[in-house]
C-alpha cells in the first residue's frame, strides 16, 4: 500500500485531501498536535476506506529535535514515505505581530520554519530511496509582501525559496517537491475575513492538490486562477503597487 | 465570527446573521454555553421560508461537522455527525449493499436538517418519515448539557426533536439504521391519468405493490391532469459514476421566468413529453429521487423577489375534495408551478410531536412572490386547508398564520416544554411568539 503522512492534518484542506487519498487502500498516518480531533478524522476516514490503514501520531511542531527524531521514528517503522502534505499554519493578525515581536516571531516559525523542517527531515530518507513525494501547502500571499499580511506572507515566502531548493536538488532523482499556493479558502483559518474576494471550497483545493500532485506539478495554484492574480500582482511596478489598497 | 447575508431556499429575504461555523463536535457544548444572543443551527439551507433563518441572530453553520463516527455493514447501523449530507452518505452505503430508508426530493441537505423538519420521500405509505429510521440523536444545549435520545431513551426529547425545527438543541451526532439493498437501481413506471378520481385509484392500487409513488400534477389545468411515477428496487448492481451536474442557472434573472404563460407552454409539454414515455424504465437513483439536483440553484429562476412553496397534508376523507378545491382557486388565479406534485401519506403515526406527515394526502405548489395578490390566493388556500382540517409545513412556509399553525399541530404545547431558551428562528418567533 502507498504510505502517506500527513503533518498538520486537522486542517480541513489536509482533511478533505485525505478523504480523496482513501479512495484507494493506502497506509495513512495523519500527525497533529491534538489526539482526541486526529481520532475523529481517522474514524471518519476508516468509515470511507476499510480497506486503508489509519494511524494517528501527536507531536511538537516548534523544536528541530523533535520534529527529526519524529520523522525517522516514523521512518524507520515501516519505511520512507511515497507522499507527504505538509499542511499546517496560523493566519496571524498583522497587527499583532507589528506590536509585539513575540507574536510575530511565532506567526514566522509556525508558518515558515516549521514546515521546510518537516520538509528536510522526510527528505533525507527519500533522498536515500531516491524516490518519494513532499508537498507542502504555501499560500499566494508569499508571492508579494503586502501590507495587510506581510509577517505571514514572508514566512509561506521562506517556504517557497526552500522548496525551489530542494527541486533543483533532486532534480533528477525520483523526488518530487511540489509547493501548493492555495487562495483564500473558506476555512476556520478565514473566518475572521469579511467579504471581499470569495473563498474557494475546501474541496475544490483538496480535488486541485490531489491531481496536481498526481500529476507531479512543482507549483500548484488552487484554485488555478490565482497563478494569473498572482502573475500580474508580482509584475506591478512598486511605485503602482504602493498606491494599490490589496 | 462572520456577519454576512443568509437567504432559505425560496430567497424571499437576505436578512444578516452572525455565522459561526462548527467543526469539532465535541467543542459544541462550550461554544454554544459562551455564545451571546439566540441561534439557530443552519445546515444547507434547503428549506423553503424562515424555518432556517434567524435575522439578526447567530447561525451555527453545521455542514463542518460532516464526519462518518462508524458503519456496521453487518447491521447497517451508522453512526454519523449531524451535517453530514445526505447524498455523501447514500455513496457511502449503496455500493455496500445499505442505503437510507427515507429520502426527500434533494440530497443535498444534511441529516440534521432531515431530523429537524422529519422529512418524508416517495414511499411514506411503507417507511415512515425520516425519523422512523433514527436510532439515537446527541442533542446539545446552550446550556452546555447533552441529552442522547432515542425512541427508548429519552423518547420525550426524541419526540420533540425529530420534526423539532431545530428548537430544542443542537444535534451533533445521530445513529441511523439503514436499509438493505440490491443497488441504485429501480424499476419504475410513468403513467398519465385525467382527473383526480383516477389518480386516488392508482396511488391507493399502488400502496401495496410498489415502494415509492408521486405524481406531478398540471395546476393550471381545472380537470386535474397529471402524470403518475411509481417505483421499486431492482435487482441491477452495477454502480455508474456519478451523473455530471449540469449548468443550472449561473444568475439571478431580474424577473421571474415562472410566469403565465411560460407556465402554460411548459405544463404542456412536459405532460406531453412524459406522456411519450410512459411506460416501465428502470431508473437510477439520483434522478429519481432527486431531479432537480443536476439543476444547481433553480430557485434562481423564481426571480429576485423569490418564492413560496405552499405545501399542505389533508385528511384522506376529504382529500379528493380540498384538492380540486385548491387546484381550482390555483387555476383561477393564472399563478401557479412547475413543481406541482401531489401524492398520498401512508395510514401511520408520525414521530415527532410537530412532524408534518399524516394520513391523507399533501399537495406542494410553488408560487413566484408577487406580493399582496400571492398572499391573497395563500389566504383562500388557507381556508380550504383549515376546514378540511389539514395542516401546512413548516419547511416551507414563509406566511402561514399563527391560528392555523396550532390549529394543524396539537403537538405544539407538549412541544414547547422542550424548547431550548437559547434558540430562536424567525419562525418560530413568527409561529411561537418566541
Amino acid at each position: 500500500m502507498k504510505r502517506i503522512a500527513i503533518i498538520g492534518a486537522t486542517s480541513l484542506i489536509a482533511e478533505q485531501s485525505a478523504r480523496l487519498w482513501v479512495r484507494e487502500a493506502v497506509a495513512l498516518t495523519l500527525v497533529g498536535r491534538e489526539l482526541s480531533r486526529l481520532e475523529r478524522i481517522a474514524a471518519d476516514l476508516r468509515v470511507r476506506s476499510p480497506q486503508s490503514s489509519i494511524v494517528c501520531k501527536v507531536t511538537d511542531f516548534a523544536d528541530a529535535r523533535a520534529i527529526a527524531s519524529f520523522v525517522d521514528d516514523l521512518d524507520a517503522e515501516g519505511g520512507a514515505q511515497d507522499l507527504v502534505l505538509i499542511a499546517h499554519g496560523t493566519l496571524p493578525d498583522q497587527k499583532a505581530c507589528e506590536q509585539d515581536l513575540v507574536v510575530a516571531r511565532e506567526a514566522l516559525a509556525v508558518n515558515g520554519l516549521s514546515p521546510v523542517l518537516f520538509a528536510e527531515a522526510f527528505a533525507r530518507r527519500m533522498a536515500e530511496k531516491g524516490q518519494g513525494t513532499i508537498a507542502v501547502i504555501g499560500s499566494v500571499a508569499g508571492d508579494r509582501g503586502r501590507r495587510s499580511n506581510y509577517v505571514y506572507g514572508a514566512a509561506k515566502s521562506l517556504v517557497d525559496r526552500y522548496l525551489e531548493g530542494m527541486r533543483h536538488r533532486f532534480a533528477g532523482t525520483g523526488v518530487r517537491v511540489i509547493t501548493i499556493k492555495p487562495g483564500p479558502t473558506d476555512t476556520p483559518m478565514t473566518a475572521h475575513l469579511k467579504g471581499g474576494v470569495k473563498l474557494a471550497a475546501p474541496e475544490d483545493v483538496a480535488a486541485a492538490i490531489v491531481s496536481g500532485v498526481e500529476a507531479g506539478k512543482p507549483v500548484i495554484y488552487a484554485p488555478f486562477k490565482w497563478r494569473i492574480i498572482m502573475a500580474v500582482i508580482r509584475a506591478l511596478p512598486t511605485v503602482i503597487f504602493n498606491r494599490l489598497n490589496i | 465570527m462572520t456577519t454576512m447575508p443568509v437567504s432559505s431556499w425560496g430567497r424571499l429575504a437576505q436578512p444578516l446573521h452572525h455565522i459561526v461555523a462548527l467543526r469539532d463536535a465535541t467543542a459544541v457544548p462550550d461554544l454554544l454555553r459562551t455564545g451571546q444572543g439566540a441561534g439557530l443551527a443552519f445546515g444547507m439551507g434547503r428549506s423553503y421560508g424562515d424555518v432556517c433563518l434567524n435575522d439578526g441572530g447567530t447561525l451555527w453553520k453545521t455542514t463542518g461537522l460532516d464526519r462518518f463516527v462508524s458503519f456496521d455493514e453487518q447491521s447497517g447501523l451508522l453512526v454519523c455527525e449531524a451535517g453530514a449530507l445526505v447524498r455523501d452518505i447514500q455513496r457511502l452505503v449503496i455500493p455496500r449493499g445499505w442505503i437510507l430508508p427515507v429520502t426527500p426530493g434533494t440530497q443535498l441537505i444534511t441529516v440534521g436538517g432531515a431530523i429537524a423538519n422529519d422529512v418524508h420521500g416517495k414511499n411514506h405509505h411503507v417507511l415512515g418519515s425520516f425519523g422512523d429510521h433514527v436510532k439515537r440523536i446527541r442533542l446539545v444545549r446552550t446550556d452546555g448539557s447533552i441529552i442522547d435520545c432515542g425512541p427508548s431513551e429519552h423518547a420525550e426529547w426524541f419526540a420533540a426533536t425529530v420534526g423539532g425545527l431545530g428548537l430544542t438543541g443542537v444535534m451533533t451526532e445521530v445513529q441511523i439504521q439503514l436499509r438493505r439493498t440490491s443497488g441504485p437501481w429501480l424499476d419504475t413506471e410513468t403513467i398519465p391519468y385525467a382527473g383526480l378520481d383516477e389518480f386516488f385509484t392508482l396511488a391507493d392500487g399502488s400502496e401495496s405493490g410498489w415502494e415509492h409513488t408521486v405524481s406531478w400534477i398540471d395546476c393550471l389545468d381545472r380537470s386535474g391532469r397529471g402524470v403518475f411515477m411509481r417505483g421499486n428496487p431492482a435487482t441491477r448492481t452495477d454502480i455508474p459514476a456519478p451523473a455530471k451536474v449540469g449548468a443550472g442557472m449561473p444568475v439571478v434573472p431580474p424577473v421571474s421566468l415562472v410566469n403565465g404563460p411560460s407556465l402554460r407552454a411548459f405544463n404542456t409539454l412536459y405532460f406531453n413529453l412524459k406522456k411519450h414515455r410512459a411506460g416501465r424504465q428502470q431508473a437510477h437513483y439520483e434522478p429519481f429521487f432527486y431531479p432537480l439536483d443536476n439543476v444547481p440553484n433553480w430557485n434562481r429562476m423564481y426571480g429576485p423577489k423569490g418564492f413560496f412553496q405552499y405545501q399542505s397534508v389533508v385528511p384522506r376523507d376529504v382529500a379528493r375534495d380540498a384538492v380540486q378545491a385548491m387546484l381550482e382557486v390555483v387555476s383561477r388565479s393564472g399563478s401557479g408551478s412547475f413543481l406541482a406534485v401531489l401524492k398520498t401519506f401512508g395510514d401511520r403515526e408520525s414521530p415527532g410531536l410537530l412532524s408534518f406527515p399524516r394520513p391523507g394526502a399533501t399537495l406542494a405548489l410553488d408560487f413566484p412572490n408577487k406580493g399582496e395578490p400571492t398572499h391573497k390566493l395563500f389566504a383562500q388556500l388557507d381556508a380550504i386547508v383549515m376546514e378540511a382540517k389539514g395542516r401546512l409545513y413548516p419547511a416551507k412556509d414563509a406566511r402561514m398564520p399563527q391560528a392555523m399553525f396550532q390549529a394543524g399541530y396539537p403537538g405544539l404545547e407538549e412541544f414547547s416544554k422542550f424548547r431550548d431558551a437559547g434558540i430562536s428562528s424567525a419562525l418560530s418567533r413568527r409561529l411561537m411568539g418566541s
